[in-house]
C-alpha cells in the first residue's frame, strides 16, 4: 500500500521537475552559453543541464534539484502553501507575485521537504531562482528556519541548496531581518549537534551568501557558480577598475578556504550519500 | 519628537557630516574605555570600533562602526564600511563578553559592509553570517542602537539584540535609497522616491516591530546637541541593561531567539500550493 503512494509522490514530484523546463522537442539543437559547442537537447537534460562539451552547469528549479538527489518516492513537500502578503503594500508587487506564482507553480522562492538519500531521512530544501531570483522575502526566511526547526526537532541531517540573487527589495527590512533569523536558527541546531550541509548553486549573493549559505558544516559547490556577497558590478564600481577572471567563482572560494568541495551535479548524489554515513543521524544528544 | 521631516531628509541629518558616531558615544556615555583591537586571524580593521568600558560603573564591551571624523580616517576605515577582518574582531569581542559575563552594546552606522575586491576574497558574507549566528546566541545581554545609517547586512551583523534601540533621525533598511532605487528601477537618482516606499524611518520600524524604542533628537538632529541625546539615550540603556540582567544566560539567548524568529511573520500567508 504504502509503495502505491511513494509511487505518486514520485510521479508528482517528476511532473513539478518538468513544469517549467522548456518545452522544445528532444532532438533541437541547444547551444552552450559557456563553450557555444552545440548538441541535442535531449543530450543536455541525459546530463541533468550539464553542458556535455564543456562541463558548464545550467539552473535547475528546485524540485528537479531535489528529484536529482533524493530517493525515488521519498519527497514529502513542507510548508508548500506558505507565500508573502505584500507586507510593505510595495508598489507592483502582488502582480509581480502572482505571475510569479502562475508562472513557475510555486508559491516561494524555496521548497522545504523531507526525504529519504540512502535510506537516511533528511530535512532538505532548495531555492528557486526562477521565483524572482530566489531572493529572500518574508515568507523564504520563515520556511527555511521552519526546515531548520525541524531538522532539529526530529534529528535529522539538513541540505540546503541555494540559488539567490539576494535580498526581497520589496520586502525592505523585513527581508532584511530574515537574515538574523535564518543564522539563529542555524546556530541553535548547530549546538544541538545537528548536521547542515550546505550546497551553493549559480548564483548565490547578498543576504543569502550573508546567512544561511555560508553556515554549513560542510560547504559545497557546483562548478563555476557565482558566490559572493556584493555583486561584481557593485565592486567594480566601487574599485574602479575590471574584475579578474574566475572572480567570486566557485573555484576561487575553494581556493580562498570558503568551500570544503566543488561536486560536479553528476556526483552530488554521491557526495551526499558519503557525508551522510561519515555523520550518521546527525543530531547528537551529547551537545549543549 | 517632530514628525514632519520627510524620510529623505531624515537619511540627510542620519548622514551629516557632524553626525556623533560610535566613538562620540563611548567618549560621552562611558568611563575607561580601553579598546581592543585585531581579530587575532590577520589584521585590524578599524571601521569596526570595540573594546570594553564601564556604564556607570559597570563592565560592558562596546562594538559599533567607525566612520572616522577626519578625511585621512574617512579613507582609512572606508567611510564605516567593515571588512570581514572588522566582523571577525566584533566576533572575536562578543565571545569575550560572554567569557567574562559583560553585556555587549552595539551602535550601528554605517552605510554597509565594504563591497571590495579583498573583502570578498576573504569571505565577506562568512563573516556576516557568522556575526549573526554567534551574537543570536550570546549567554549575556545584547543591546543595539542604530545612531545612523543602518545600512545592510553589514549593519545588521551588530543589531541582534535583546533590545533595538534608534536614534529618532537614524534610517535602517535592507541597502541604501540609492541601491535600492538601482535595483529595483534601474536608477540611483530616484533614490528620495525610494525613501518614500522603503520604510526606513524609526517610527516605520517601530511599526514594523523591528526596532523596540525611538530615542529623541533635538529640534535640529543629533549633531547640533549631543549631551541633549546621551540624556535621553543614558536611562534607557540602563533600564534595559537593569531588566535584562536579571534574566538567566539561556534566557537570554532563549529571547533573542524568539524576538528575530518573529521577523517577518505578519507577512505571511498561505495559498494553495
Amino acid at each position: 500500500m504504502s509503495n502505491v503512494f511513494a509511487q505518486r509522490r514520485q510521479k508528482l514530484l517528476s511532473m513539478k521537475a518538468l513544469r517549467g523546463s522548456s518545452p522544445a522537442p528532444a532532438h533541437t539543437e541547444e547551444t552552450c552559453p559557456a563553450c557555444g559547442g552545440t548538441f541535442r537537447r535531449r543530450d543536455l537534460v541525459m546530463a541533468r543541464y550539464v553542458c556535455p562539451l564543456c562541463g558548464h552547469h545550467y539552473p535547475i528549479g528546485a524540485y528537479y534539484r531535489l528529484s536529482l538527489v533524493l530517493d525515488k518516492g521519498t519527497f514529502r513537500e513542507l510548508d508548500a502553501s506558505l507565500t508573502s502578503n505584500d507586507p510593505l503594500s510595495f508598489p507592483g508587487y502582488a502582480t509581480k507575485l502572482d505571475s510569479a506564482r502562475r508562472r513557475t507553480g510555486m508559491n516561494e522562492g524555496v521548497v522545504t521537504a523531507t526525504g529519504r538519500i540512502g535510506g537516511q531521512k533528511v530535512a532538505i530544501g532548495a531555492l528557486d531562482s526562477r521565483f524572482f531570483m530566489g531572493s529572500m522575502s518574508a515568507a523564504l526566511g520563515d520556511k527555511v528556519t521552519r526546515l531548520v526547526e525541524y531538522a532539529e526537532k526530529y534529528k535529522l541531517p539538513l541540505i540546503l541548496f541555494s540559488a539567490s540573487g539576494g535580498a526581497r527589495m520589496q520586502e525592505g527590512i523585513l527581508s532584511l531581518m530574515q537574515m538574523a533569523k535564518t543564522s539563529a536558527a542555524l546556530e541553535h541546531f548547530s549546538q544541538k549537534g545537528g548536521l547542515y550541509i550546505s550546497v551553493l548553486t549559480h548564483p548565490t549573493t547578498g543576504g543569502v551568501t550573508a546567512s544561511f549559505a555560508s553556515l554549513g558544516d560542510i560547504m559545497l559547490a557546483e562548478p563555476g557558480a557565482l558566490i559572493g556577497f556584493a555583486g561584481p558590478r557593485v565592486i567594480e564600481q566601487t574599485i574602479g577598475e575590471k574584475l579578474p577572471e574566475g572572480f567570486q567563482r566557485a573555484e576561487y572560494l575553494l581556493e580562498h578556504g570558503f568551500l570544503d568541495a566543488i561536486v560536479p551535479r553528476t556526483q552530488l548524489r554521491d557526495t551526499l550519500l558519503q557525508l551522510l554515513k561519515l555523520h550518521g543521524k546527525g543530531g547528537s544528544d551529547r551537545a549543549k | 519628537m517632530r514628525n514632519n521631516l520627510t524620510p529623505a531628509q531624515r537619511v540627510a541629518l542620519a548622514r551629516h557630516q557632524d553626525r556623533p558616531g560610535t566613538a562620540d558615544f563611548i567618549d560621552a556615555l562611558f568611563t575607561d574605555f580601553f579598546e581592543q583591537r585585531g581579530d587575532r586571524l590577520c589584521m585590524d580593521d578599524g571601521s569596526i570600533l570595540g573594546g570594553v568600558a564601564l556604564f556607570h560603573g559597570r563592565p560592558v564591551t562596546v562594538i559599533g562602526h567607525r566612520k572616522g571624523r577626519t578625511l585621512e580616517e574617512h579613507l582609512a576605515y572606508h567611510f564605516g564600511m567593515p571588512s570581514p577582518e572588522g566582523y571577525r574582531k566584533a566576533q572575536r569581542l562578543m565571545k569575550q563578553a560572554e567569557k567574562f559575563g559583560r553585556p555587549v552594546i552595539t551602535f550601528i552606522d554605517t552605510p554597509g559592509a565594504y563591497p571590495g575586491l579583498e573583502a570578498e576574497a576573504r569571505g565577506q558574507g562568512e563573516a556576516i553570517a557568522r556575526t549573526l549566528a554567534i551574537s543570536s546566541a550570546l549567554t549575556v545581554p545584547v543591546i543595539s542602537v542604530v545612531t545612523g545609517e543602518g545600512g545592510s547586512g553589514g549593519a545588521l551583523a551588530l543589531g541582534v539584540g535583546n533590545k533595538v534601540l534608534m536614534l529618532e533621525n537614524a534610517v535602517y533598511s535592507v541597502l541604501s535609497p540609492e541601491g535600492f532605487a538601482a535595483i529595483l528601477w534601474k536608477d540611483s537618482s530616484r533614490s528620495d522616491e525610494a525613501c518614500d516606499v522603503m520604510k526606513l524611518t524609526a517610527a516605520d520600524l517601530l511599526e514594523l516591530g523591528v526596532i523596540d524604542e525611538i530615542i529623541p533628537e533635538p529640534e535640529a538632529g543629533a549633531h547640533t546637541d549631543l549631551r541633549a541625546v546621551c540624556r535621553a539615550l543614558d536611562p534607557v540603556l540602563t533600564r534595559e541593561l537593569n531588566a535584562l540582567s536579571k534574566l538567566s544566560g539561556q534566557a537570554l539567548a532563549a529571547a533573542r531567539y524568539k524576538k528575530f524568529r518573529q521577523m517577518g511573520s505578519n507577512a505571511l500567508r498561505k495559498e494553495r500550493p
